[in-house]
């Protein structure tokens, strides 16, 4: 697999993996009991993405998959900043999911046409399921639509998406410190 | 508003009241009742119903305990087992004279 792609694969897991953290960080205090299992639902699905596209790459970096999510340095991350954000509104959290779908199903768009079937397989896996998370996006989007908070929410969003994932916020490592610190601590040669 | 939402559990069965979902319009009910009832491939169908759409009955009278009129109230059991035992008799009567002749 070439280099590119393979960085490429990466950006995509890290996007899910932080962001399938970050949307879990409303389990239990979600505005409704409905919406409480849905959105815990699109965070585990995030994660279970991250997983099958960081296995593809750790088979061709003879590693795996949890060395790739858990092991590396916080700055090593290629994430967007956008979905690294600790974000306690419920109206930025709309406007983040929103603008991460719209982004995403472009992304898998172009991977579904990759000349790799197993690439081009996985993105059409992922992407089947990422039309619940539109949909629920949307529905959520035609809902708040116009209202001042959520219009300020996305304009203050938006820029994230271009930023490099080269550098990150404090609140990466934050998240870094809390999401690998059963890694970390677990003695040598432990197995799950 | 109170949704209810009834499953198909495969083609060609008859759809079951599965429970109910809160949401504020037909979009949300949607997404809801396809993420509880729906996602984890235990239903081929469902129907979503606001509760308001929903005719409930439950006021059934029987005041002079006329029990012929309901199910339990006339025993078909027994009159079966007769039924069975004429039938059965009939066709050893049948085979019988088939084996004469």
């Amino acid at each position: 697999m070439e280099e590119e792609v393979q960085k490429t694969l990466l950006e995509i897991a890290d996007d899910e993996l932080i962001l399938g953290w970050r949307d879990s960080e409303w389990t239990g205090i979600a505005p409704v009991l409905e919406e409480d299992v849905a959105f815990s639902s699109i965070a585990q699905n995030e994660i279970g993405h991250a997983r099958a596209l960081y296995e593809l790459v750790a088979r061709e970096r003879g590693t795996t998959a949890d060395a790739l999510a858990f092991d590396r340095a916080p700055d090593e991350y290629r994430n967007s900043r956008l979905v690294e954000l600790r974000l306690l509104d419920w109206e930025k959290t709309i406007a983040r999911h929103w603008l991460y779908e719209q982004a995403d199903a472009e992304r898998l768009e172009r991977l579904k046409q990759s000349g790799d079937a197993e690439v081009a397989g996985l993105a059409a896996k992922i992407d089947r399921e990422e039309a619940y998370h539109r949909m629920h996006a949307k529905m959520w989007f035609d809902r708040l639509e116009g209202q001042p908070r959520f219009t300020a929410a996305l304009e203050e969003l938006r820029p994230l998406l271009d930023e490099g994932r080269e550098e990150h916020t404090p609140e990466l490592g934050e998240l870094w410190e809390e999401m690998t610190m059963v890694r970390r601590s677990q003695p040598a040669g432990t197995k799950w | 508003m109170i949704y209810e939402v009834f499953r198909q559990e495969r083609k060609g069965q008859p759809l079951q009241h599965a429970g109910s979902v809160e949401a504020p319009d037909r979009a949300f009910a949607d997404v809801y009742a396809r993420e509880q009832y729906g996602r984890r491939g235990e239903s081929t169908s469902l129907w979503i119903v606001p509760r308001d759409a929903v005719i409930e009955i439950d006021d059934f009278v029987d005041e002079l305990n006329r029990n012929y009129h309901r199910v339990d109230g006339y025993s078909l059991k027994e009159k079966l087992k007769e039924a069975r035992e004429r039938a059965a008799s009939a066709k050893s009567a049948d085979a019988f004279s088939a084996g004469k002749g």
